[in-house]
């Protein structure tokens, strides 16, 4: 079964790409013909002369980087795109959320849609939809909403996994906490699970584990690829009996979003670190597995600065607040490992009870998938994806700024020009706030 | 790509247009080694057959031909305009975009905006709709002109109320000269007040500019050529400093000045000309700069004024040109930002400048700059690869600050010293079409202009709290 990815927006197209080359390099890899079959198919239909294309399609308001990612691509010799597989217009969405969302969308819905249809009914079975896109800016975040919508409606039972990439907090774009706000709300409505990386968070990554020192955009999306690589990449689940799974985006939302108030994951992969190091280091899974848990219930999302103090509360001491604590509480896990000797790989205490909340049982809150294929290069490595409170701090600060910005009207002419009103904001504020609520009450 | 196009009215605007497009034409020039009609260059300028005399342009990728700029030039007074077509400029305007009459304004802002915006309306919205025909997707109008005398003041602002009617969904950015105190133009007040009514109505946003900063950085200069600091030699080829190495020769008086208002322009149009691993559209500026509609009047500062013969620049240098552009000195306006509140702030980066350069003096800079309450990180950033002539990078920072609110206070002293005792007001009342309500209109509009600064410079001594958030029934 085939995953159609729409990358959307300047930073959709440039995290996609990256994407697909991580994964066309790691399925090419050496000698592992199920594996690379399994994900060839998943992600390339092949051409007559047995090229791979990418299933992929390429949306944005303006040319410069379709150009771009697509010379990539085909530079690589590798993958290409699909010759025809892009859309674009001359001028941008302005970083406004209005003029994405009720103008350019709207504008451009049939030939958007039909570029969809089109690359659907190449695939034999979907397995679902991918859609690649920032919340910060105009295009991505305007457009995509608009353009997840129309997916919902055209493919209503297929599922739909959003990838959000959040901006960083001192800010790129004055009016980023907006186009958040407004994207996330609606997001919450359409999409099947929301899977979120941070800009800081990755910049991090890269600067205090890979030790880049002048750190560009492509290597915060290269670090985002080789994660998002981890999970989509095939693997042997509890329901795939024994072959690669065939439903890699069903078994990750029954496993992490059973409920649709708790849609948003996070996720860390170990270890990261810079390519020439990879040789000269050995891991074990129980040592790997022991950071990994730790990284979970102190919300730390790197293999540094781990506070090892943080232990999952006595059942008497488990309260219900934002700040209470430092103890992340799951709703559910997905771990994922890949590589040598996996199948002796313990679950190294992520299935315990006490780091779950108490209405799921951890049987159904925990899932294991596992492939014997090393990934990308590293012998052994372990994904985690949560539905946990990470994202709640985070999340919870954007709301606050733009809340206290609208709190003042600023810039909101800007958005009502375009076709929204402050009851539409409203309306968004309220569906975040009850998400943080949700959230900050899990226990 | 998009298009702009540049409107010039009167003998300000149309002296500092000239500048602009002699240092764009140069700044192309020096980056466009192979001589072919690129994104960059349609951006601004049209490529026609010369043989044609109304030639069908060519698209992008040939071979250049003939660069024909895409503006409007309009005047009253047939001398400078004249003059342009006579130097070396000539080949780059057709007759179809001038607009020209021959006796002037008189400084007189009602004859600039009544009688001859009522005249010429027809054929100016003509030549307006031409120039945008001949853009494939249009983004931007450019305005040009002085506040303090008649047409530039007068017939400038009918311009923009047209470009408003007849494209609402242009961007309108408008770079307005204010004039000095000494302005030897007595009536400069009434042109300017009036002017601002309909600059704070119809314009997206306005890049302020006084005559007396520009003749304070041009001395400013002129001393540091002649200074005797060893080791600092000021390059003479910079465009800001000097048009030599552009197609006029000989520096004119005002050409000085008018340079560093044509490389304000040319920084702000340079993200949407050139690649940079940070693009900032033009509609991104009103956009990140404009929190609300009214307050859309945009500090300017430019770093560097001057070169050092010094071209290997290590990180201090670029860290100085950070703090340089939040300096008193290089700003465009008599105003002191970092004493006033910042609404919001664009920085547009150009030349060899990496986001951890930027994001690494934004932090320095940070805690010595107040920001209004709700707009703690209010920095909108660009970084363009290409660096402008004779530089190896620069910076324009444009700050939405409250700062502006003494420059409008001067300027309403100077309007009421003259209105109070009705000082040539016959000549303007005697205009067709004009009455003294406008007067008090547009006193009464840079009143509650200069209102809205107060109220939020209110807010910064006091430690403003979060709005409370929402709450959700459990």
């Amino acid at each position: 079964m085939s995953v159609v990815t729409v990358q959307l927006g300047q930073c959709g197209n440039q995290v996609g790409q990256e994407l697909f080359d991580i994964i066309c390099s790691d399925a090419q890899e050496g000698q592992r013909k199920t594996y690379s079959v399994a994900s060839c198919e998943r992600f390339f239909h092949q051409t007559a002369h047995g090229d791979l294309v990418a299933r992929a399609l390429l949306i944005d308001m303006e040319p410069k980087v379709i150009n771009r990612s697509m010379s990539m691509a085909a530079k690589s010799g590798r993958w290409s795109y699909g010759e025809s597989s892009h859309f674009s217009q001359k001028q941008g969405s302005g970083n406004n959320w209005a003029n994405g969302y009720c103008v350019h969308g709207p504008r451009h819905r049939d030939a958007v849609e039909e570029l969809v249809r089109r690359e659907v009914e190449r695939c034999d079975r979907l397995a679902g939809l991918i859609a690649m896109m920032s919340v910060a800016g105009g295009t991505g975040s305007g457009v995509g909403t608009y353009v997840t919508q129309c997916l919902r409606d055209i493919y209503p039972s297929s599922f739909i996994l959003n990838h959000l990439t959040w901006p960083y907090g001192t800010g790129e774009v004055i009016v980023q906490n907006y186009n958040s706000v407004l994207t996330l709300a609606h997001l919450y409505q359409l999409s099947d699970a929301i899977l979120v990386h941070e800009n800081d968070t990755v910049h991090r990554i890269c600067s205090q584990l890979l030790n880049i020192k002048h750190i560009s955009f492509s290597d915060v999306n290269r670090v985002i690829a080789h994660q998002l690589g981890s999970i989509l990449q095939p693997a042997l689940t509890a329901d795939s009996h024994g072959a690669y799974s065939r439903n890699p985006l069903g078994e990750l939302v029954s496993a992490l979003a059973c409920h649709p108030e708790y849609k948003l994951l996070s996720m860390c992969t170990i270890p990261q670190m810079a390519s020439s190091s990879i040789a000269y280091s050995t891991f074990s899974w129980p040592g790997l597995l022991k950071h990994l848990r730790q990284m979970l219930i102190s919300n730390t999302k790197m293999e540094e600065g781990i506070d090892w103090q943080v232990r999952p509360p006595a059942e008497s001491g488990r309260s219900r607040s934002l700040a209470g604590g430092s103890f992340n509480t799951s709703l559910a896990n997905l771990l994922i490992l890949r590589g040598k000797d996996v199948y002796s790989a313990e679950t190294g205490g992520i299935d315990d009870p006490a780091l779950y909340t108490s209405w799921l049982s951890s049987k159904e809150a925990f899932s294991l998938w596992k492939s014997p294929v090393p990934f990308n290069k590293y012998e052994k490595s372990a994904t985690l994806v949560s539905n946990s409170q990470a994202l709640l701090r985070p999340l919870d600060d954007m709301v606050g700024k733009a809340w206290n910005m609208f709190a003042s009207r600023a810039y909101i002419h800007q958005y009502i020009k375009f076709g929204i009103s402050e009851e539409d904001f409203l309306d968004s504020f309220t569906s975040l706030e009850q998400v943080i609520s949700s959230y900050s009450q899990l226990c | 790509m998009t298009q702009s196009v540049v409107v010039q009215v009167g003998q300000c605007g149309n002296q500092v247009g000239c500048r602009f497009w002699d240092l764009a034409l140069r700044e192309h020039a020096h980056v466009n080694k192979r001589g072919l009609y690129d994104e960059a260059l349609s951006s601004f300028f049209r490529n026609v057959d010369s043989r044609n005399s109304d030639g069908a342009a060519f698209a992008v990728g040939g071979r250049i031909q003939h660069l024909k700029a895409r503006a409007v030039l309009v005047d009253m007074e047939e001398g400078v305009v004249n003059q342009i077509l006579q130097g070396p400029l000539r080949e780059v305007f057709d007759s179809t975009q001038l607009l020209t009459d021959v006796s002037g304004s008189g400084n007189n802002w009602a004859v600039g905006n009544m009688t001859y915006g009522s005249a010429y309306r027809e054929k100016i919205v003509d030549k307006l709709r031409k120039a945008a025909e001949q853009c494939d997707c249009l983004q931007c109008f450019f305005l040009i002109h002085s506040m303090g005398g008649g047409t530039g003041s007068g017939l400038g602002t009918r311009v923009l109320s047209l470009l408003e009617e007849e494209f609402p969904e242009v961007c309108r950015i408008i770079t307005s000269i204010y004039p000095s105190a000494e302005d030897d133009v007595i009536t400069s007040p009434y042109n300017s007040v009036l002017a601002m009514n309909k600059l704070t109505e119809h314009a997206d946003c306005v890049l302020l500019v006084e005559n007396q900063s520009l003749v304070d950085i041009v001395n400013k200069i002129k001393i540091m050529s002649h200074g005797t600091k060893p080791g600092l030699i000021i390059k003479r080829n910079s465009t800001v400093t000097s048009g030599q190495g552009g197609l006029s020769g000989a520096e004119k008086p005002f050409d000085a000045m008018n340079n560093i208002v044509a490389n304000l322009l040319l920084n702000i149009t340079s993200s949407a000309r050139f690649e940079g691993s940070l693009n900032m559209d033009l509609n991104e500026i009103a956009m990140n700069l404009v929190p609300f509609p009214r307050l859309h009047y945009l500090v300017p500062s430019l770093t560097p004024l001057y070169t050092l013969a010094d071209i290997n620049v290590p990180t201090r240098r670029l860290d100085q040109m950070f703090s340089d552009a939040f300096s008193k000195d290089h700003q465009l306006i008599q105003a002191d930002p970092k004493h006033s509140l910042y609404l919001a702030c664009a920085l547009m980066v150009r030349g060899n400048v990496q986001v951890s350069d930027v994001r690494r003096n934004i932090e320095r800079l940070r805690p010595s700059l107040p920001f209004v309450s709700w707009n703690q990180e209010g920095w909108k950033t660009s970084l363009c690869s290409v660096p402008p002539v004779g530089h190896s990078h620069s910076l324009l920072a444009l700050a939405n600050n409250t700062c502006v609110k003494p420059t409008f206070m001067e300027l309403r002293e100077r309007f009421t010293k003259l209105y109070r005792k009705k000082a040539h007001l016959h000549h303007y009342l005697h205009v067709e079409g004009m009455e003294q309500s406008f007067f008090s209109e547009a006193i009464a509009s840079l009143n509650s202009l200069i209102e809205e600064y107060h109220h939020l410079d209110a807010t910064k001594a006091r430690l403003m709290p979060d709005a409370p958030r929402l709450s959700i029934a459990r």
